[in-house]
């Protein structure tokens, strides 16, 4: 984070559906090598912006560039710079592990010799090589969450989307996933990552709170909490939306 | 808390429960007893058996082995009876999306045959914690996420049920929606019914007046949040520092380090004896000045259930 290159770009980003303000003039940068925590309430806009960000919705107003590549003219590129995972991964179950990473090589024109390579390399440090053969529907479900990472990343895309990764897995796996995210973020890549556990937003190095389509609160978690006079996130985020509310 | 004594009678009873689905050990001997007016939390990862529990409970699965009682009445044997006095709102709930809310409401009165005398003073009592009554002519499909699950909820209550249980009712519901919920349920339990709920998130153990961890198929641990947060048995610290991975790694390789664990910003490290000041001194030299600061910490529900885990796998 020291040379601070913003990696993510977004500039009074504005999204309507019909009459509706989904997301309402937000603004804001992701550095390179930063994991920026994006959180809301269910219908607060988050998923939204994630979607104009990745290319796979039309900005109404705003503008936003995701690894240097305007959302609105570069699709394409972006789709190549990108990885995202969601809570649902999106596996074929009736494939194995390695199958799988090889349907996602070929989704992204990968060569065989490439993915091979970028395999092992993610065998490595996911610690997926026991699993090479076995089918996707019979991982548990810490592996299928690396394994779907895994896919996110087979490309080596510099930016990583992650919608809620850590769903149900049980503590000792997210913890593992989050030292990958730590370590990955080490490397270089930048970290979105939206969540509804609020011990996980500690893990980011800057979160965005969002209510009704604006942005209400952006800073470390460590500021955050300092500045609401509150020990967790979870507190800082029940009281500022809250107050929210209230000043509505 | 409410009376859960040895001398009261368990609402629920539960002995040596076990399911088998094909290879797979879905519940693995459960023993469980829950006590009338508790909030009851199961709580465990996706897999744990906390479903499986839930729908043997409420009698929509048989069990392989073991006796389940609720009320004295036997899940295999007593069905009907079982379905009159339980409320039972599962994971994914259905609701009549063309309905308004009063109309699902009524729906569900029908079914569970809430007389008509009583059923108006009821829809009121279950607008007043849901709150819900403004949008009672509005078709459920127009609902938000969380006012659905409230309507959810209230027909689950529609029959004034003695136990309630809810599978999973606050997953992927935002923390404040999530506290919303849990003050009805605390509600609920005011008015004397039972509640028995699961949920995927450690930190709502302090929501209930006793939490059973479940990994495996197994209870790992039954009891208050207070007395399993004290089950911990070593010394922590929560410690910042410069890098938490470098420091993570450093803390790995201590003697006197029982785990070490990266939790949000910080590492919480458990010593197998207590650190005393000059060990902190030391550490700060041959971590290169890694450590900003440490605090000793109670341990969370969380730290327990990592120990636990561990020592079951």
């Amino acid at each position: 984070m020291n040379q601070r290159k913003p990696a993510i770009v977004a500039e009074h980003l504005t999204r309507r559906f019909g009459t509706f303000l989904a997301v309402d003039r937000v603004s804001f940068r992701v550095y390179e090598g930063e994991i920026f925590g994006f959180l809301g309430a269910n219908g607060a806009g988050k998923t939204t912006v994630i979607r104009m960000l990745c290319g796979l919705l039309a900005p109404s107003d705003g503008n936003a560039w995701t690894a240097g590549f305007n959302v609105r003219t570069q699709v394409e590129q972006i789709k190549q710079h990108i990885g995202y995972m969601s809570q649902k991964f999106s596996l074929y179950e009736d494939l194995t592990v390695r199958e799988n990473l090889a349907f996602y090589g070929g989704l992204y024109h990968l060569r065989r010799d490439q993915i091979q390579q970028k395999k092992q390399q993610l065998f490595q440090q996911l610690e997926l090589a026991a699993f090479e053969t076995t089918l996707a529907r019979d991982l548990p479900l810490g592996f299928k969450q690396r394994l779907a990472l895994s896919c996110a990343l087979l490309h080596d895309p510099p930016v990583l989307f992650l919608d809620e990764p850590t769903s149900g897995v049980d503590p000792r796996a997210r913890r593992d996933f989050w030292g990958l995210i730590q370590s990955l973020a080490r490397s270089g890549k930048t970290i979105f990552v939206t969540t509804h556990f609020m011990e996980e937003a500690e893990y980011c190095h800057r979160v965005a709170i969002m209510h009704e389509g604006k942005i209400v609160a952006m800073d470390t978690p460590e500021t955050l909490k300092a500045r609401s006079r509150k020990s967790s996130m979870q507190q800082v985020f029940v009281s500022l939306i809250q107050q929210q509310l209230t000043e509505s | 808390m409410m009376a859960s004594g040895e001398n009261t009678l368990p609402i629920i009873e539960i002995q040596q429960l076990k399911k088998r689905f094909g290879t797979i050990t879905a519940l693995d001997g459960i023993d469980l007893h829950i006590y009338p007016g508790e909030i009851f939390g199961l709580i465990g990862p996706d897999g744990a058996g906390k479903t499986t529990l839930i729908r043997i409970l409420c009698t929509l699965l048989l069990p392989d082995a073991g006796r389940v009682q609720l009320l004295q009445h036997d899940v295999v044997h007593d069905v009907q009876s079982i379905r009159r006095f339980l409320g039972y709102m599962p994971q994914r709930f259905s609701l009549y999306p063309d309905l308004t809310v009063e109309q699902n409401l009524n729906f569900f009165a029908d079914l569970f045959q809430v007389p008509p005398s009583i059923r108006q003073q009821r829809i009121q009592q279950l607008y007043h914690f849901s709150r819900l009554e403004p949008f009672k002519n509005r078709p459920t499909r127009a609902l938000s996420g969380g006012m659905k699950q409230k309507l959810a909820l209230s027909c689950a209550m529609i029959h004034t049920p003695k136990i309630l249980i809810l599978d999973e009712p606050t997953t992927g519901v935002d923390p404040l929606s999530r506290q919303e919920f849990w003050h009805i349920l605390h509600q609920i339990r005011e008015g004397g019914t039972t509640v028995l709920v699961s949920t995927p998130y450690m930190e709502e153990a302090d929501q209930c007046d006793r939490v059973g961890l479940m990994y495996r198929g197994k209870l790992i641990v039954v009891d208050t949040p207070q007395r399993v947060r004290q089950r911990f048995p070593y010394p922590l610290y929560r410690v910042w520092g410069q890098d938490t991975y470098a420091l993570r790694e450093f803390f790995q390789n201590l003697e006197t380090v029982h785990s070490v664990h990266l939790f949000g910003d910080a590492l919480h490290v458990a010593f197998t004896q207590p650190p005393v000041p000059s060990d902190w001194k030391h550490w700060q030299l041959t971590s290169h000045q890694q450590i900003i600061r440490w605090q000793p910490i109670e341990a969370s529900v969380e730290d327990v259930f990592l120990e636990m885990m561990e020592a079951h796998s």
